[in-house]
């Protein structure tokens, strides 16, 4: 990019500017800094969920009293029982004894909503929010609304941080470790999970990805953030009362993520930033402008949000590098390293085994029978194509044995396993992958992690080992074997020329082939591919063709729809026909092609000279 | 607890749910055509309350500025679109609905006596006011971004909300009102005595489902938000356009609102930020419902307010603790019957 300052320098720039603060500003801006530094830490917890994971929370402020108070409770009451009193003894004890009641609140919460449709988890943290700042305002144990005082500072090697200017760095320190461990974490492969959450759900299930754990991490995420900055307000204000965790600025959490820009991470210290300087300005103005004591900034910021929501959806970062030319923009180039082994493949079936077999199949939507009494059965090694005309069900059945639908009735056996029922990431997992007839993917992600999502479950190390190692950078040697393995695909299907690219900015036609790099890069035995052919030019469709040849002789089983009969009649090893949801024919390409049947399913009759060509088109 | 305490806090119980009944099918109402989580649903429960109050007192109600201001606004966001498309032949209507009208009932408000007439003139006027702003917030603030996706609306929903309770503490002040009843005095019905305002309540609310679902079932208007709630875009290749739906479902959820606020406003003090709590528990009653079923709604709201009214009693500190604990097992329930995945809209 020119013109731009390298990333480095102005992250250096802006260090610099941090440590020198405690030194240079005065006693008021270094509160206003504290306050930021806390509320950025919140708000950078809702980007990582509703920026990037496309959830929200309301009650975070709650998390946020929940650190609060249980350091408040731990360091301070006297009469605690003998196993919970030896906590007290130092506050960092106390910030993990948060962590420890934040992670079972938070996960008790996402496990009752993170399944359902995503706008239930916000109205529970509402629910949440409220009943938790009830309970601090009413319990006697927390003081009641006077709250509980004498907070002892918190100690680092000797260091007593017992005034604005020592916690201030401390709150930094952890803002910047967020910062840090969020952006490493989102790229990362549990971080590619997560940005797939926010519109891609049933194409990430469909690659393996557990979007409901997915979901939870994000959600436990941001409550601990919240939590930390709980635990800095209690150590840095040195008492706590129930005000600072109303769902009020639980509220206003969310309008700083918003406003600064949800989908990044600098977003949340431009909003805390920006919220933060503006009401301490608001307030001060506005009573005295409408002649009455209120906390009237509220109606500014309402008004603000939804002008920004209307007019920059992406919160002011995005305007902010827009404007200033110079800012740094991430690049999402990068280097793929040649020089890694391999990732695992699991041993292919010898060609002929029986991978699919399924037999009366049916789907009723309703009154509407999609699929009706269905039967198929595709072996290692060949190439089976399932036509008919719009409307047959075929996209139904896919959808059926992929497990993005559940069969009414049927029998559904993959790898001579019963998978009928199964989610679609099960079937996944056993080695099943597929591309959509509407496209799925992630338009704003480049080429390449859209494919490396197929890779998600390659040599998985599991949800926890893969979150920390992404946040902490241990992951370095895998994921480069799995982009290696993602780039490696891409160049197969011929789109690396468009690695780095925006997934959106493909043609609908490559966009179709970047689906069947994706489907490559998981580690499958059976791929079915919906409608692969459409939007690719004749030497595209050539390649492809070849392509899928190769892939059959590696003793791949591939099963496609397709309505462009030259492609398919060339091509494939076997033909199953659908009308009306159900099998009309099955056969060697010549035998269907003159089924009496399939002529009059296609044709309406042979005896209608008007009948539309859709076989030839 | 004996029979009687049981009985007066069932009375209660079924009172307070019988507005939140309508809180829920306001909220279910909203979602369906539009996608829109309601949340600020309870803020037109203290506007109209608070707006009877202005006017049984002789004052002018803070409420008709806001009207002004939000027609003009509207009048502005029309005028923007108006020049963009170049296409001014619905200007005339908008400068009367928007302009016109909250002048005329200004200077309506300026001159009659409202405060000596008698109340069901009163409360007419105080849905003259209110119940435009439905159909104005809808134009200002979700119009624009009637594609957007369900989390954005709810996001726009919270703004809303603040927006609209800080306006309520300006326009009305931080003290809390009560209104006179409707008609004074109790009512024995055997054991039970109930007040008569309470029966005002459930009988009004009875009465304004009965309408509802004549107005879903028999009207064409009603029929084109019910066809919207199915399918949005068939709707609106039938000829029913989503800003119209979008309107008019706001219209009915600001006079909802403001008619319950009307009705309970002689039980119990309504402050400019009461409306909040109140559309809340319609909440928990719409999730019973999924935010889908208007009956199972409605039933939610009354197993809502008895529980409120029974862990009032028992627990007093906890009443709201307990109310919105509810939503947990009714989440647990719908969790544990999803088995798909599917794509937020």
């Amino acid at each position: 990019m020119k013109g731009r300052v390298p990333s480095s320098w102005l992250i250096a720039a802006f260090l610099a500017a941090l440590a020198l603060g405690p030194w240079l500003l005065p006693e008021f801006w270094i509160t206003l800094a504290n306050y930021i530094g806390l509320y950025a830490l919140v708000a950078l917890g809702l980007v990582l969920l509703t920026g990037v994971g496309g959830l929200t929370s309301f009650g975070q402020a709650a998390f946020v009293g929940l650190g609060a108070y249980t350091t408040a409770v731990l360091t301070t009451l006297t009469d605690l029982p003998p196993w919970l009193a030896w906590i007290g003894a130092s506050p960092w004890l106390a910030l993990l004894a948060g962590f420890a009641v934040t992670l079972l609140v938070a996960a008790t919460l996402g496990s009752l909503t993170l399944r359902l449709s995503g706008h239930y988890l916000p109205l529970g943290t509402i629910a949440w929010g409220i009943s938790l700042s009830f309970l601090f305002g009413t319990s006697q144990l927390l003081g009641g609304h006077t709250g509980l005082t004498g907070i002892a500072p918190i100690r680092v090697f000797g260091w007593t941080l017992d005034s604005g200017r020592a916690i201030y760095v401390l709150i930094w320190i952890f803002l910047l470790a967020g910062v840090f461990t969020t952006r490493n974490l989102l790229d990362s492969r549990e971080g590619r999970a997560i940005r797939a959450l926010k519109g891609g759900m049933v194409m990430a299930e469909s690659m393996g990805v557990n979007t409901s754990a997915s979901r939870m991490v994000a959600f436990v995420l941001a409550a601990l953030m919240a939590c930390a900055s709980g635990w800095l307000y209690a150590h840095m204000q040195r008492f706590v009362n129930p005000t600072p965790f109303s769902l009020h600025m639980g509220i206003e959490y969310l309008f700083m993520a918003v406003i600064g820009g949800a989908g990044h991470v600098w977003g949340a210290l431009l909003g805390a930033a920006v919220i933060t300087i503006s009401k301490t300005w608001l307030q001060d103005v506005l009573p005295q402008i409408v002649g009455q004591a209120g906390n009237f900034e509220v109606i500014v910021f309402g008004v603000l949000m939804i002008v920004i929501l209307q007019r920059a959806p992406d919160g002011l970062w995005p305007v902010l590098v827009r404007w200033f030319h110079w800012l740094p923009v991430r690049s999402a180039r990068r280097v793929i390293p040649s020089e890694v082994p391999p990732l695992a493949r699991r041993a292919l079936p010898g060609a002929g085994t029986t991978l699919l077999e399924v037999s009366g199949a049916t789907k009723r939507f309703g009154g509407l029978v999609a699929v009706n009494d269905m039967q198929l059965a595709v072996r290692a090694g060949e190439i089976v194509a399932l036509i008919g005309p719009n409307g047959a069900g075929k996209s139904t059945m896919f959808n059926l044995i992929s497990g993005v639908l559940d069969a009414t009735a049927g029998s559904f056996r993959f790898r001579a396993q019963d998978v009928g029922g199964h989610s679609s990431r099960d079937i996944a997992k056993m080695g099943l992958s597929r591309t959509f007839q509407h496209v799925r993917l992630m338009p704003q992600m480049t080429v390449l992690d859209n494919v490396a999502i197929g890779a998600h479950r390659r040599e998985y190390p599991g949800l926890l080992p893969g979150v920390f190692g992404g946040a902490w950078r241990l992951d370095r040697r895998q994921e480069s074997r799995l982009l290696a393995e993602a780039a490696r695909q891409i160049e197969r299907v011929g789109l690396a020329d468009h690695m780095f690219d925006a997934a959106g900015s493909l043609p609908l036609g490559k966009q179709r082939i970047l689906e069947i790099a994706r489907a490559l890069a998981s580690d499958l035995c059976l791929l079915l591919l919906d409608e692969p052919a459409a939007g690719l030019r004749y030497l595209e469709k050539r390649a492809l063709a070849d392509l899928l040849r190769k892939l059959r002789s590696e003793g791949l089983a591939i099963m496609l729809v397709e309505h462009d009969m030259d492609f398919v009649m060339g091509l494939v090893d076997r033909v199953t026909v659908m009308d009306f949801g159900q099998r009309i024919a099955e056969g060697r390409p010549e035998d269907v092609q003159r089924d009496p049947r399939v002529l009059e399913a296609y044709l309406g009759g042979v005896d209608e000279a008007d009948a539309a060509a859709e076989p030839a088109r | 607890m004996n029979f009687d305490i049981a009985l007066l806090l069932a009375q209660d119980g079924i009172t307070n749910g019988a507005i939140y009944a309508l809180m829920a099918l306001a909220l279910v109402l909203a979602f369906a055509v539009t996608r829109v989580i309601f949340i600020p649903q309870g803020e037109f429960v203290a506007y109209g309350a608070l707006t009877l109050v202005a006017l049984q007192a002789g004052k002018l109600p803070g409420t008709i500025w806001l009207l002004l201001v939000a027609g003009a606004l509207v009048v502005v966001a029309e005028a923007a679109a108006a020049l963009r498309t170049k296409n001014w032949r619905r200007f005339g209507r908008v400068l009367l609905t928007n302009l016109g009208y909250p002048l005329a009932l200004w200077a309506l408000l300026r001159v009659l006596p409202l405060g000596e007439w008698p109340m069901a003139l009163q409360v007419l006027f105080t849905l003259a006011i209110v119940v435009p702003l439905g159909p104005m917030i809808y134009r200002l603030a979700y119009e624009p971004l009637a594609e957007a996706p369900v989390l954005i609306l709810l996001i726009v929903s919270v703004a809303v909300h603040v927006v609209l309770v800080g306006l309520g503490l300006l326009v009305f002040g931080a003290e809390g009102s009560r209104t006179p009843p409707f008609t004074e005095g109790t009512i024995s019905l055997g054991a039970l005595t109930a007040s008569a305002q309470s029966l005002w309540v459930i009988g009004c609310s009875l009465a304004l489902i009965v309408v509802l679902y004549l107005f879903f079932e028999r009207t064409i208007y009603g029929k084109a938000l019910r066809a919207t709630a199915v399918n949005r875009r068939g709707a609106k290749l039938m000829g029913i356009p989503t800003e119209f739906a979008g309107r008019l479902s706001f219209f009915l959820c600001a006079l909802i609102g403001a008619l319950s606020g009307i009705l309970i406003a002689p039980i119990t003090t309504i402050y400019y930020d009461t409306g909040f709590l109140i559309g809340l528990k319609g909440f928990v009653a719409a999730i019973i419902g999924g935010l889908a079923s208007y009956p199972i709604a409605a039933a939610g709201a009354v197993l809502v307010g008895l529980l409120e009214a029974y862990s009032s009693f028992w627990a007093s500190a906890y009443k709201e603790v307990i109310v919105f604990t509810l939503i947990i097992p009714v989440l647990l329930w719908r969790s544990l019957r999803t088995h798909h995945v599917e794509e937020d809209e």
